[in-house]
């Protein structure tokens, strides 16, 4: 089939993290001339420091007290943004583009009960007969909702029980390539007729014990006080989680333009693939990667977000990948968005690619999060962003936001 | 080459290739197929953990795998592993590690167990054990003696892990939609191989989560049968005394594969996928709209997409969960989906054998409703003793039947609103 394939307009952006709500507040941060100073807690996870979501009004997306009981912090975060999105694309309230609106989740799971959990292991400690009462302390003090906002594919199902998309419902878990995979399928469905219209985005709420946890175990955390990503290469290397949540409208640019709506950026290309994280596999997969996007990539700067999550070996690892980019004649201008946001795991890449869509539709990029030397400055009109998206256990991405031929939404 | 083949609207026409099939009958398509057509139950007493206190002690587990200590990651990945094996053996597809397309896995979310948080919250040996709770767990699990639980609690670890043995290409996609997760898995399968993405697809479902704690969960919903007295005769789906579904586990691969693709290297073709359906409801957590709306347009949906019409349907693979509620909406969405022709449809439900394998039931009815159509034969519902009055379908009761079967439609409906139906037929489409 020789079908021109369709473009992908990103037509709607919702968008709540750490450092604030919505993309005039995240500009306004990003582009003051210095570096914002990031919100850091240092004591709810201990030893850990974390990244907090900001205060924001839930009932204004989820106005049903009978909703919002459902729902744990983080199913909340999520649909909250989705609304975000789907006001800001014209999407809500319209029962027929609803009707026709696809949705992919990035999913990890909902909170667990942590008093309860506690209570439970401090009790089966010394009990003589755990078995039975792990089952009675189970059947006492779980409850049905928390179950139904532990569950990762309720985040999708509270959008399109408060929000009312209803087209397909897919729900991708797997950590930050979760959020790549959901993106990337989506555009490859629009790109090929199966679906014009999808929200697709996800959430992370940093101050969870119960995902400290995990993260402990692999010894992924970065103790002590807040540093640049770049920085912790110095000391082992480490991630500081953050908070965010953040839904993309994406759509086809047929159908954006038949109804009026004008796009923040073009969605040109994600491309992933894997590797078992030998030395230097990754570094070798965002190798083959990069040729698959290289020939829209000019010679010159560069603007580079990276999630890069601080983990080593890989920060030195995609560190090493990027600056190589010089190699091709590109002068990249790198921007560590988890120095300043943390990483938000499944939210991660489509808060970055919400971010690039941000940039393109102003006309210029942020200025350097981090001044160490690393990230130089960018002082062109940026018509593309290159985003580099390297799992904190596995999986690599890169992703081309580029500007459509056609009148971008700026500042209105 | 000969000429590409295309569907009604232009598209590849996707076929499968491999089936594989682990389930509380057993192992392989052979036993299942057996015991399915023999009207066996898989369902038995928990003995994996003990059900003291607990309202339901019967699920069907598979229990025999004896990977050590029960860890869920570990079971769900020894399940979907075997049924992996024995789809990609009979595909003859690829090579040994290296499977020529991409990873669908359906798969429960990742949960840390009981059994493995106590370990980590005792500590190894010589750990400083003061405090409590979870002040006490995170200090334990920083200390690096249970590294080896960090890769495998992540929310993609078991399709990192079949990605690494079977040598699919890509980034693999672990995804729920809960009780429709295997049927998303054969969704995503075919819409890559009719974008033109891949010629190939692993679509897999896998579900060894059963634990105490996800008993209880259901329990608190009033989702499962408390039958405990009869486990094999407690998951009686369209029964007038049914009380709820029974819990299993369970593994089911296909290999989907392009017609053209699948011709050209001679396999044998085992059934066509003729299209998929889907409709997300926004009425309830647990529940489907009264009217039966979602599900209606997801069967309206998937008929669609294959061009067919009601009557071209010969027999229905049903959700059938034996949950008051599920059963009832089934029978409703079907009626007036299928009209009249519904009354000349066999329908029947394999979680009356199987029990409910959550995420990978869409999956293991997939697998079994090309069974179906190769055999010529339809597995009965067992446990139809007293068949619900109100629900006025030929479930084919307690014994399977001989009929020359060309269209399976197999329905799935997940907690969430996300429900999706496939529609199979036998070669040639």
């Amino acid at each position: 089939m020789n079908i021109e394939k369709s473009e992908v307009w990103i037509t709607g952006i919702g968008l709540v993290s750490s450092l604030g709500e919505g993309l005039d507040t995240h500009w306004q941060q990003l582009t003051a001339g210095n570096i914002p100073a990031p919100s850091v807690d240092t004591e709810d996870q201990a030893p850990y420091s974390v990244h907090p979501i900001v205060d924001y009004d839930l009932a204004t997306q989820i106005p049903k007290r009978s909703d919002q009981r459902q729902m744990g912090p983080w199913q909340q975060l999520g649909t909250y943004a989705a609304g975000l999105a789907l006001d800001d694309a014209g999407i809500a309230h319209n029962p027929d583009l609803l009707a026709a609106t696809n949705m992919i989740v990035a999913a990890g799971g909902g909170e667990r009960d942590i008093e309860v959990d506690s209570a439970i292991m401090d009790a089966l400690d010394t009990s003589d007969n755990p078995a039975a009462l792990l089952n009675a302390s189970l059947m006492s003090e779980l409850r049905p909702t928390l179950f139904l906002a532990q569950l990762s594919n309720l985040m999708a199902g509270n959008i399109s029980i408060v929000h009312g998309v209803t087209d397909s419902s897919r729900t991708f878990m797997g950590e930050e390539m979760a959020g790549v995979s959901a993106i990337e399928t989506a555009a490859a469905q629009i790109q090929n007729g199966q679906g014009e219209v999808f929200l697709v985005g996800g959430a992370y709420i940093a101050e969870r014990a119960d995902m400290t946890m995990l993260m402990a175990l692999g010894d992924a955390l970065w103790k002590g006080d807040h540093a640049s990503v770049w920085s912790r290469a110095k000391r082992d290397g480490g991630m500081i989680m953050g908070s965010a949540g953040v839904f993309l409208v994406l759509e086809s640019r047929q159908h954006a333009e038949a109804r009026g709506v004008k796009p923040y950026a073009r969605l040109n290309k994600v491309v992933s693939d894997r590797c078992n994280r030998r030395a230097g596999a990754a570094h070798k997969v965002a190798e083959t990667l990069l040729e698959q996007v290289s020939e829209q990539l000019p010679e010159g700067p560069l603007a580079v977000l990276s999630g890069c999550c601080g983990v080593q070996p890989q920060l030195s690892e995609e560190r090493a990948f990027l600056e190589s980019l010089s190699e091709r004649g590109i002068s990249p201008a790198i921007r560590g968005a988890t120095t300043l946001f943390g990483n938000t795991m499944e939210a991660q890449f489509p808060f970055n690619v919400a971010l690039a869509s941000l940039a393109i539709s102003r006309g210029a990029f942020f200025d350097p999060f981090d001044n160490s030397g690393i990230e130089q400055p960018f002082s062109d009109n940026p018509e593309r962003v290159l985003i580099s998206t390297w799992g904190h256990w596995r999986g690599e991405s890169l992703a081309l936001i580029d500007t459509p031929d056609a009148p971008l939404r700026g500042e209105d | 080459m000969g000429q590409s083949v295309r569907d009604h609207k232009g598209r590849p026409i996707v076929v499968v290739t491999g089936i594989g099939i682990v389930t509380s009958l057993g192992e392989g398509k052979a036993d299942n197929w057996r015991k399915l057509t023999t009207g066996t139950s898989g369902v038995r007493k928990i003995s994996r953990f003990s059900t003291e206190g607990l309202r339901t002690e019967i699920a069907g587990l598979v229990d025999w795998t004896g990977e050590g200590q029960y860890c869920a990651p570990l079971h769900s990945l020894a399940l979907a592993r075997k049924s992996a094996v024995e789809a990609i053996a009979q595909s003859s597809i690829g090579s040994r590690g290296s499977f020529p397309g991409p990873l669908f896995l359906a798969v429960s979310p990742a949960e840390t167990n009981w059994d493995q948080r106590m370990e980590i919250y005792r500590g190894a040996a010589g750990s400083n054990n003061s405090g409590s709770g979870y002040e006490r767990l995170v200090r334990n699990s920083a200390t690096g003696d249970f590294r080896h639980y960090y890769s495998l609690y992540q929310f993609g670890s078991i399709a990192e892990h079949l990605a690494d043995e079977f040598g699919t290409r890509g980034q693999p996609i672990s995804l729920t939609t809960a009780c429709a997760s295997g049927a998303t898995a054969v969704q995503l399968g075919v819409e890559a191989i009719r974008r033109g993405d891949t010629d190939a697809a692993l679509c897999m479902g896998t579900e060894g989560a059963i634990c105490e704690e996800v008993v209880v969960r259901f329990t608190l919903l009033s989702a499962l049968s408390t039958q405990n007295d009869d486990p094999q005769g407690a998951s009686k789906p369209f029964s007038k005394t049914r009380d709820g579904f029974v819990m299993a586990e369970g593994s089911a691969t296909l290999v989907l594969e392009s017609y053209d693709a699948a011709k050209a290297r001679g396999a044998k073709i085992l059934g066509v996928v003729r299209g998929t359906g889907e409709r997300a409801d926004t009425f309830h957590r647990t529940r489907s709209k009264p009217d039966g709306s979602a599900i209606i347009d997801t069967i309206t949906r998937s008929l669609a997409d294959t061009g067919m019409s009601a009557e071209d349907i010969d027999c229905i693979n049903a959700h059938g969960t034996s949950t008051p509620e599920n059963d009832k909406m089934e029978y409703l969405a079907l009626s007036e989906a299928l009209g009249s022709h519904l009354a000349d449809t066999p329908i029947s439900s394999n979680k009356s054998m199987i029990g409910h394998t959550l995420s990978a039931a869409g999956a293991i009815e997939a697998a079994i409703s090309l069974l179906t159509i190769d055999a010529g034969v339809i597995p009965p519902t067992i446990n139809c003793h007293e068949q619900d009055p109100n629900i006025l379908m030929d479930v084919v009761p307690n014994v399977k039947r001989d009929q020359a079967i060309n269209t399976v439609m197999s329905n799935s409906f997940g907690f969430g609103g996300q429900n999706v139906c496939l529609i199979f037929s036998a070669e040639p489409a």
